[in-house]
């Protein structure tokens, strides 16, 4: 490894303009003539609209127009859908209700956009807002999703009898029941996953630009997948044709999933902007982001894990409910199923396993995937059940484990997934030692002397990233592929551009994949500049989510970086008069093998342009794309220990020690590496102890709005951790890459509730753990 | 409408604003100085920190007019000549940003830390002081260890020009 090559810890070049004030984000973009918007939203969470009255709003001081459903429709603005088909189990497909971008008869949550106001300034619009009459019928309320299906309930959707969307399974159910039937024990569990909601620090914005003069739109967004928005805008919902439409995610502040899907602002702006004729900027308020940014998790499941006397898991049973809300979002279908259940087998050897999961509407805000997206559900399920397992058969939590882990690869689960590569054993005794396991008991004797009660837990996770094989997510439902391109285009002088269709909010990609440029060409990495987020210089790409960025958007700039080193080395061995196979490229001169002849990188880039003497029949120029599609997912996978402090008087829970040993393949940059895993740690530990969503059952009024309700994990929330990685590097892509941006927030909640119970001696608590619960818990049957 | 004058970040700039504009509104669209962020409504989420007269401030919460005749530095005014204020060169030397949003309210809050602890500060206070910033990225690991580097490299440096 170099200085700046492939597994250096290099600083970041994003940082400086971050650190000086100098990012631009989407509020921060201001265009001549540029005007604000304010959604009105539903204070009701399910409701007939009458009528909108916006008269007096548009007499109003500053007020440009108010623009509400009915003109939406008029104008041929689509339905926003959600892109992923999945069947029922009789084959049906699943039923997706009508989401208007603005409602024009029903609204379904408390927040639903009704109308759109521009003005002059924020303020101005707010004002004008407040003055929409909406004449609301209240109709009654469903927020719970288990309560959703049952018989009288509120109907959501026409086209969804009892609220059900779809009622789906994977794998072999009667094997299944036969081996709990033989079983020679079977631990059984009922499990909530708490609602969460992401939280990206940068509320979600967008600025829509209309173009009369060329009838053409910009859309400035927050977006993961600018080129997804663009498809989807275009193809979906009739704002303009491709070519007629150009999104700009400029830089983006955090997403964690909320930020892939297509919201009914961006297009309502864009709508707003030719229709009213001026640029039209809208920017969420947090309470905003709260109710309409998609939420996660909110899963209820029954568990059964069957074991052979020799406590072997013989078969797993899952019975799952997950809840969508009012709509179903853009990938909405896909995270409870193909994300979920089919990483049910985690780490261990399971012959037979059976998922059924139905997925209900609500009147509460859409669900979608965040950080982990069903991937955190079903470890949070199995690592649960497999440590209760542990306690019920006294057996140590490592001990069953280790009887149960995979040893050999390639491991075809019954649930669809090949894993091809992984060790286990190394990560779970990576974390053990680092979390001096052995010593716990003298810990905990000295915790108890101090009156606290002292637990320790582990979680063992297996997660499936680098989305995805196309051809195998287009057989499951997909809509799109789950390719990556790149393009790599060195300029005459030598420099280099790389264009991706990933896109960096946080991850480093300028730095990490210019590290890669460096590593493979012997270039600085301030001579290559990564660029990403715009649908003008990217020819297309799938965006960033599922820990994609480095298994599927690096593996497409190796391609075409293998591209542009062939032919310059065409062009280098014209130039010395050698042969091709004998150049080799290092520290930025391409060099005649075994002997001291060389050109400079940049005299080959130079001879490409110039073209005066390149090879024959050579085109001139140096600039090569290529598409890569994954031939697999990716499986990072790894252990966390947690050790915790429970004051019993309380119920408070101190953290006193997270450890997390991962195994992501190969790293490009060890530092950037370790600071994904640090915050989807913090992002785990905030579901498991402070994070929930919660809507009033009766008004499905939400009550968590502000950060002064939803508890988001804060510097004094949290310890320092201790993590590590372990590498079995992966067989599928060039780079060996498996992922990390989302194994921190999959690990960790099980880990941690499995040392809360550990130390209150009660396996009965649920996410997340506040005083309050854990002090019920801990005293129950006192 | 009101017309205001104030310092920011060395110069002297004057505008006029509704009476209700927040200073972090004034600062970000009259004076186009968008390093400062607005991350919720809550006055909890430290985006929109600024120094005001030498003290953080959480310019969210403050009117623009309450501001006037004040010497404000926002992110934009702390590295000096071009070079990264210590505070910011710790932060990225540490890694101790993700996305950036949260930056520059954390690292307004953190010279401010600094400037009031010393080279004395340890874990536990840097968490506590850091309470009224949230980072949805870093884990707040590597933004305390920034912090701490940072108060102790510039806690070396006070001590060697004394």
């Amino acid at each position: 490894m170099g200085v700046e090559g492939i597994g250096a810890p290099v600083a970041r070049k994003e940082d400086r303009r971050f650190l000086t004030g100098k990012g631009r984000y989407t509020d921060d973009m201001s265009v001549p003539g540029m005007k604000y918007a304010v959604f009105v939203r539903s204070p009701h969470a399910h409701a007939t609209i009458r009528s909108i009255d916006a008269a007096a709003a548009k007499a109003m001081p500053g007020v440009i127009d108010v623009l509400d459903g009915q003109q939406l429709l008029a104008d041929g603005i689509g339905n926003l859908i959600c892109g992923w088909m999945i069947h029922s189990k009789d084959g049906s497909p699943m039923r997706m209700g009508v989401w208007r971008p603005l409602a024009d008869k029903t609204v379904r949550y408390v927040g639903d956009a009704v109308a759109i106001v521009v003005a002059d300034s924020v303020a101005e619009a707010r004002d004008a807002a407040e003055a929409v009459v909406v004449d609301y019928e209240p109709l009654p309320v469903v927020t719970d999703p288990v309560k959703a299906l049952e018989a009288g309930q509120p109907q959501i959707h026409p086209e969804a009898p009892n609220n059900q969307i779809f009622d789906w399974e994977l794998g072999d159910a009667a094997a299944v029941d036969r081996a709990i039937a033989a079983a020679a024990h079977v631990t059984e569990l009922k499990i909530v996953n708490n609602r969460l909601s992401p939280n990206a620090m940068e509320p979600r914005a967008t600025l829509g630009v209309y173009d009369a003069g060329d009838d053409h739109y910009t859309c400035y967004t927050t977006s993961q997948n600018p080129h997804v928005a663009r498809l989807v805008m275009s193809a979906f919902y009739n704002v303009a044709p491709e070519n007629k439409l150009r999104v700009i995610a400029p830089d983006v502040g955090g997403g964690f999933g909320s930020k892939i899907y297509i919201y009914p602002e961006e297009l309502v702006c864009l709508w707003a902007s030719k229709r009213t004729g001026v640029p039209v900027k809208w920017t969420a308020d947090r309470t905003e982001a709260f109710l309409t940014d998609a939420h996660g998790r909110d899963h209820v499941s029954t568990v059964k894990m069957a074991f052979d006397a020799s406590n072997r898991i013989t078969a797993l049973k899952v019975d799952t409910i997950a809840n969508l809300g009012a709509y179903m979002s853009l990938f909405s279908s896909c995270v409870p199923t193909y994300l979920y259940a089919t990483l049910l087998s985690g780490q261990y050897d399971i012959p037979a396993i059976h998922a059924n999961v139905r997925t209900v509407y609500t009147n509460t805000a859409p669900v979608d995937a965040y950080r982990g997206a069903g991937r955190p559900e079903a470890t949070y399920l199995l690592e649960r059940t497999i440590e209760t397992a542990a306690r019920e058969l006294g057996l140590s939590p490592a001990e069953l484990r280790r009887i149960n882990f995979i040893r050999s690869f390639p491991h075809q689960t019954p649930v669809i997934m090949n894993y091809d590569a992984g060790d286990y054993e190394a990560s779970l005794s990576a974390a053990m030692a680092a979390a001096d396991w052995d010593g716990f008991a003298t810990r905990q004797a000295e915790a108890a002397r101090r009156g606290m009660k002292r637990g320790i837990g582990m979680s063992c996770y297996i997660e499936a990233c680098g989305l995805a094989p196309s051809a195998a997510v287009g057989s499951l439902g997909a809509g799109v592929g789950l390719w990556e391109s790149a393009e790599v285009r060195v300029n005459a002088v030598g420099t280099i551009e790389v264009m991706t269709g990933s896109h960096s909010h946080g991850q480093g990609h300028e730095t990490t994949f210019a590290q890669v440029v460096a590593d493979r060409l012997g270039v600085p990495i301030d001579s290559v500049n990564i660029v990403h987020g715009d649908t003008d210089k990217v020819q297309m790409g799938m965006g960033t989510y599922g820990s994609r960025s480095g298994a599927v958007g690096l593996s497409a700039v190796v391609k075409a970086l293998d591209k542009v080193e062939a032919k310059a080395k065409k062009i280098a061995a014209h130039l010395m008069e050698a042969d091709e196979s004998d150049i080799v490229i290092e520290d930025g001169a391409l060099k005649v093998a075994g002997t001291d002849r060389s050109v400079p990188w940049s005299q080959v880039a130079l001879s490409a342009y110039t073209a005066h003497n390149l090879p024959a029949g050579m085109e001139p120029g140096l600039k090569e794309g290529a598409f890569y599609d994954p031939s697999n997912f990716t499986f990072p996978a790894g252990c966390h220990v947690c050790e915790v402090e429970v004051d019993p008087e309380t119920g408070q829970t101190k953290v006193v020690q997270f450890v997390a040993a991962d195994d992501f393949g190969n790293i490009i940059n060890p530092m950037i590496v370790e600071g994904q895993v640090h915050g989807g740690l913090a992002q785990g530990i905030g579901q498991a102890l402070l994070e929930g969503v919660h809507y009033d059952p009766e008004s499905g009024q939400l009550l968590t709005a502000s950060y002064m309700d939803y508890a988001m994990p804060r510097a004094d929330d949290l310890p320092s951790f201790k993590v590590s990685t372990t590498n079995t590097p992966c067989p599928g892509n060039p780079l060996g890459i498996k992922g990390c941006g989302e194994a921190g927030a999959i690990g960790s909640p099980p880990a941690l509730i499995n040392a809360i119970t550990d130390a209150i001696g009660n396996n009965e608590l649920t996410m997340p753990a506040t005083p309050e619960k854990v002090w019920a818990a801990a005293h129950a049957g006192h | 409408m009101a017309k205001i004058t104030m310092t920011v970040n060395g110069r002297q700039v004057s505008g006029s604003c509704d009476d209700r504009t927040l200073l972090v509104h004034f600062i970000r669209e009259n004076l186009g100085l968008t390093g400062t962020h607005v991350g919720c409504d809550t006055t909890q989420c430290g985006a929109c920190v600024v120094h005001m007269d030498g003290q953080s401030v959480k310019s969210c919460s403050i009117l623009a007019v309450q501001a006037a005749g004040s010497s404000i530095t926002t992110i934009e005014g702390l590295a000096a000549n071009g070079e990264l204020h210590p505070v910011q060169a710790a932060f990225k030397a540490h890694h101790g940003l993700q996305c950036g949003f949260c930056t520059p309210g954390m690292v307004m809050t953190a010279v401010d830390i600094i400037r009031r602890h010393g080279s004395g500060l340890d874990e536990a206070t840097v968490r506590a002081e850091l309470e009224g910033n949230i980072c949805r990225c870093t884990g707040y690991h590597n933004i305390v260890q920034a912090v701490l580097a940072a108060a102790a490299g510039m806690g070396g440096a006070r001590q060697a020009a004394e």
